[in-house]
């Protein structure tokens, strides 16, 4: 097997290279592995009261009374909270961050199976268990919208009577693109190409679930929230507007987090019940949730059906793309995009072909499900939209019987086409869309792959091999298109250098498992000379960090990363000055070499960082007009997004009796720009990879004809394990972002959005001698052998 | 009701609640927060601790179960100041990103290791398919614990020559 990257014998090593890029350990693994980590359900407080939240069991219905005599009356119950109790403080109903309303608690209805109807406080974790149980709701059912193809018919319940004057289950409509010019396109095409590609409903399920401490000082009337949350600015923000606190006076902490996946973007209503519960009793209050709760009632992904059409001539020159997408946004719009993007970055559909024309009109609506839309690293929606395109490229090559490889090849935006801008008017900073996928067909060895699959096939053996190209558009703003709730999508970063020239770095945003101590810490010791283990990294803190808006839709290093690239520099560039004044010669006679400056032409003659760090703090004059210290704070804006892409091909094998799909082999190629820490590059791949086999061949939050949550335990809700998974295959280029001050271009979500359709065209692929040109995730065994037999339907 | 129990080599006799899961009495009552709650249906392991040496689930054990047992956990995997060979795996192959299911895979590592010490990579999957991590895509576990299984049989060669 061709394994390009890290083996046994290749590892880690501090030593050899202590200064900048480059693999190097991670800086948080010391506490992880000794089981010191520090997770919001580690957090006990004296007196700390414990919340549990009662769910409603049923989909739809009118909640007529609630009865909490009993549960009050239990020993070690401190109090019970209704939604009418909440709407008396005017807290029944709080903001999403789609400027939709979510109830807290409901009050007049339940609008999705497993939504918060009461909550209990005690003292201890199982009397707040015990006495949610003893609440007694009586409920009038109500008809459920589940079939999201039927949400807008006459006749369907309406979900959201709370809007005023609504009628009907219509959340939004939305279009990129131009109609007139696509219909144009597609009407001189040779070849049209139509299929419905659905994306069914899947949840990010972090090892961690969500969850809060609340505690409440009366006297100084100081808010402080441990909670789970990958943007802990936003959420105080957020928390200011909807409580009525002062926000200096409220402190989000978020410590460890044990994943988020964009399941830990959103604040959920968990996280206000902390809140009142601290406010109502003065204690200390904790709320965690279990598993059934995290997979049922938060932020789940995806729920697209799209019909997908693609126009191309007689020899594979794709002209233009169309959809019309069905999307399901659950009972409450609780879509964590920028406000102006309502359906994310879908609008990048057009992916990586030089296209003529593209167009794209979305309807959304509301079921009775639970909310959310974007989350399990999706890239603000670009899961879907490769989905979509890669998918509908396949099925063009099936159609022209041509070679998907081949097919891509001849159709991708090529070098010198760069800064491209998309028919949805996205503008691509740079890429070398062929090199990424020869080199990936290279070390699958894609040739040799064809002639074995044509041997396998002779013998009625069902192997495929699928190819996937991606296109990603990531971190989040420029501020002036991008905004959640009005907050622009900017992010600050401060570096502090102490006089014996140790450094503290302070970010906006909150790592859940990507890293962060480490890369940033080597982002700034590549900028000014001082090794990552003399930089600690803060964050998740709103007390003690700059205002950013977080972690997600992997905008970490795009975003941060140039704040804390271009915070060093302007702590160099003060440097600088200061050790012109120490060497006493002009500041353009000094040249940096990473970690001092020296006189031109002399290199005896230098100061170390360190040892201007000290005369920046120590005794003396500093050149005239400058300051003591050296520290410097900047918030980055950036100027476009960065868009990172890549070449995957996997090769699976179907057995013919079960239908069982197993992946055999996976070779990802990835371009993410310059690359900061191998090791944590490579590990962000694997781990979105394996969401990919998930997505594809295991995993759906399916419902049943009640709105019954079908997917609400890990014994239902399938995640694959060691075994299901093949030995990755890892490989990449670099192609810099121009515009980023360091070129990164950001990783974490890569391999989640382009592994699944290398997966689904495997599998199709490997089907082939059934005639077979389409099939819907999950391809689970009994789903591939309905298709076998000739009766696929739709997973949704 | 009262339980006596060896915890990491110490005897510790406390008085619980008769419902208490093993995975709470640790974690809320000897505070040893290493070990970690997921899922509450024996999936996701990573509540994976030694009861007489065997991983179980921490989730679906009652405390009451472990009276007059002896029980591992996380925090027992260091001794004398000394990173187990699967502690320093785990770092140095890149084995774990948030951490959160950590603890309960380094525990089966151990158990497999001490039973197997030259594990294929199909034994080592074999091994953790009861766990489940949603970051790393468990190449680099595979290859953290074959990095334990590498370095203890040279430390064992070269104590003996």
């Amino acid at each position: 097997m061709t394994t390009v990257e890290t083996r046994l014998t290749e590892f880690a090593d501090n030593n050899e290279k202590p200064v900048g890029y480059g693999r190097m350990l991670r800086k948080e693994d010391p506490r992880l592995i000794r089981g010191q980590g520090n997770y919001v359900d580690d957090l006990n407080l004296p007196g700390m009261l414990h919340l549990a939240i009662l769910r409603s069991p049923v989909a739809h219905a009118r909640i007529k009374s609630i009865d909490t005599t009993a549960a009050a009356a239990l020993e070690g119950v401190v109090a019970i909270v209704t939604g009418a109790d909440l709407a008396e403080k005017g807290l029944a109903w709080m903001p999403t961050l789609s400027n939709d309303v979510q109830a807290v608690l409901a009050t007049d209805k339940v609008r999705f199976q497993g939504q918060e109807v009461a909550f209990a406080i005690a003292k201890s974790r199982y009397i707040a268990r015990d006495a949610i149980e003893l609440i007694n709701v009586d409920y009038e059912i109500l008809p459920p919208v589940v079939d999201v193809r039927k949400a807008l018919d006459p006749d369907a319940a309406v979900i959201r009577d709370d809007l005023k004057g609504k009628t009907n289950n219509h959340c939004f409509d939305w279009e990129t693109g131009d109609a007139a010019a696509t219909q144009a396109v597609f009407d001189r095409a040779d070849v049209v190409v139509s299929e419905e590609i659905v994306y069914p409903r899947v949840h990010p399920a972090p090892m961690e679930t969500c969850g809060a401490v609340a505690l409440f000082d009366a006297v100084e009337g100081q808010l402080t929230l441990w909670s789970t949350t990958q943007a802990p600015h936003a959420h105080r923000t957020v928390y200011a507007l909807v409580s009525g606190l002062p926000e200096h006076k409220i402190r989000v902490i978020s410590p460890d987090i044990g994943g988020g996946f964009g399941n830990k973007v959103p604040i959920y209503p968990g996280y206000v019940c902390a809140i009142v519960a601290a406010l109502v009793t003065g204690k200390p209050v904790k709320w965690m949730e279990d598993r059934s709760e995290n997979l049922s009632s938060t932020g789940f992904a995806r729920d697209y059906i799209m019909k997908g059409e693609i126009a191309a001539t007689k020899d594979g020159k794709i002209l233009a793309v169309r959809t019309h997408v069905l999307a399901d946004h659950g009972a409450f719009n609780g879509t964590a995009a920028p406000v102006k993007y309502p359906a994310g970055f879908f609008g990048v559909f057009t992916g990586s072909y030089d296209l003529e024309a593209a167009y794209c009109s979305m309807t959304a609506v509301y079921t009775n499900k639970a909310p959310g839309g974007v989350a399990y690293a999706c890239s603000f929606r670009i899961t879907e939209a490769v989905y979509l395109i890669e998918r509908m490229v396949d099925c063009l090559a099936y159609d022209l019987k041509m070679d998907p490889a081949e097919l891509r090849l001849k159709n991708f935006i090529k070098p010198e086409q760069f800064p491209y801008t998309t028919k949805t008017g996205w503008v691509y900073d740079s890429g070398e869309y062929e090199r990424g996928m020869r080199l990936a067909m290279e070390l699958a060895g894609y040739d040799e792959l064809r002639k074995e699959q044509e041997e396998k096939r002779a013998r009625g053996e069902l192997m495929g091999i699928g190819i996937s190209f991606f296109t990603e558009a990531v971190g989040a703003g420029p501020r002036k298109d991008m905004d959640i709730l009005g907050l622009g999508m900017a992010d600050g970063c401060e570096l502090r250098i102490h006089p014996t020239g140790k450094a503290v770095l302070r970010l906006s945003v909150k790592s859940q498992g990507q890293g962060h101590e480490t890369t940033f810490a080597q982002i700034v010791a590549e900028e000014i000379g001082i090794p990552p283990s003399d930089i600690q990294v803060l964050e998740g803190d709103t007390d003690n960090t700059p205002f950013g808006l977080g972690t997600y839709g992997s905008r970490s290093t795009p975003v941060s990363g140039a704040a804390a690239a271009l915070v060093a520099r302007k702590v160099r560039d003060k440097a600088q000055i200061i050790a012109s004044g120490m060497l006493e010669v002009s500041v353009a006679d000094l040249e940096w070499e990473k970690g001092s400056f020296h006189v031109k032409g002399d290199p005896s003659k230098s100061v170390t960082i360190q040892e201007i760090a000290f005369k920046s703090y120590g005794a003396g004059d500093l050149p005239e007009g400058i300051e003591g210290g050296l520290e410097a704070q900047i918030c980055y804006n950036p100027s476009n997004l960065t868009y990172p892409f890549g070449a995957y091909i996997c090769v699976v094998d179907i057995d013919p009796g079960t239908a069982q799909v197993k992946v055999r082999r996976f070779i990802a190629v990835d371009d993410c720009g310059t690359r900061i820490n191998e090791m944590i590059i490579e590990g962000q791949v694997h781990g979105g990879l394996t969401d990919g086999v998930g997505m594809a061949l295991m995993e759906m939050i399916a419902f049943d004809e009640d709105g019954n949550c079908l997917g609400a335990s890990l014994m239902d809700y399938l995640i694959p394990t060691a075994l299901e998974v093949p030995d990755w295959e890892t490989g990449h280029t670099v192609t810099p972002s121009p515009h980023h001050p360091i070129g990164a271009k950001g990783i974490g979500e890569s391999a989640t959005v382009g592994s699944p359709p290398a997966i689904v065209n495997a599998v199709v692929d490997a089907l082939k001698p059934f005639g077979i040109r389409h099939a819907d995730m999950p391809l689970t065994p009994s789903r591939v052998w309905e298709t076998m037999q000739g009766r696929h339907v739709p997973s949704i | 009701m009262q339980v006596s129990i060896n915890v990491n080599g110490n005897q510790v006799n406390e008085e619980i609640e008769d419902r208490t899961l093993l995975v709470h009495f640790l974690r809320d009552q000897l505070l040893l927060r290493g070990t970690h709650w997921g899922c509450d249906t024996s999936n996701c392991g990573t509540c994976v601790v030694w009861m007489d040496g065997e991983p179980v689930k921490s989730c679906t054990v009652l405390a009451a179960m472990a009276d007059g047992h002896e029980i591992r956990t996380v925090e027992g995997l260091e001794q004398n100041g000394q990173l187990d060979p699967v502690q320093q795996g785990f770092m140095e192959c890149h084995g774990l990103q948030c951490g959160f299911c950590t603890p309960g895979m380094m525990m089966t590592a151990r158990a497999l290791l001490d039973r197997n010490p030259d594990p294929s990579e199909e034994e080592i999957r074999e091994a953790i398919s009861g766990q489940i991590c949603r970051c790393t895509g468990y190449a680099t576990i595979v290859r953290s614990i074959r990095w334990a299984a590498v370095h203890e049989a040279s430390a064992k060669q070269g104590s003996n020559s």
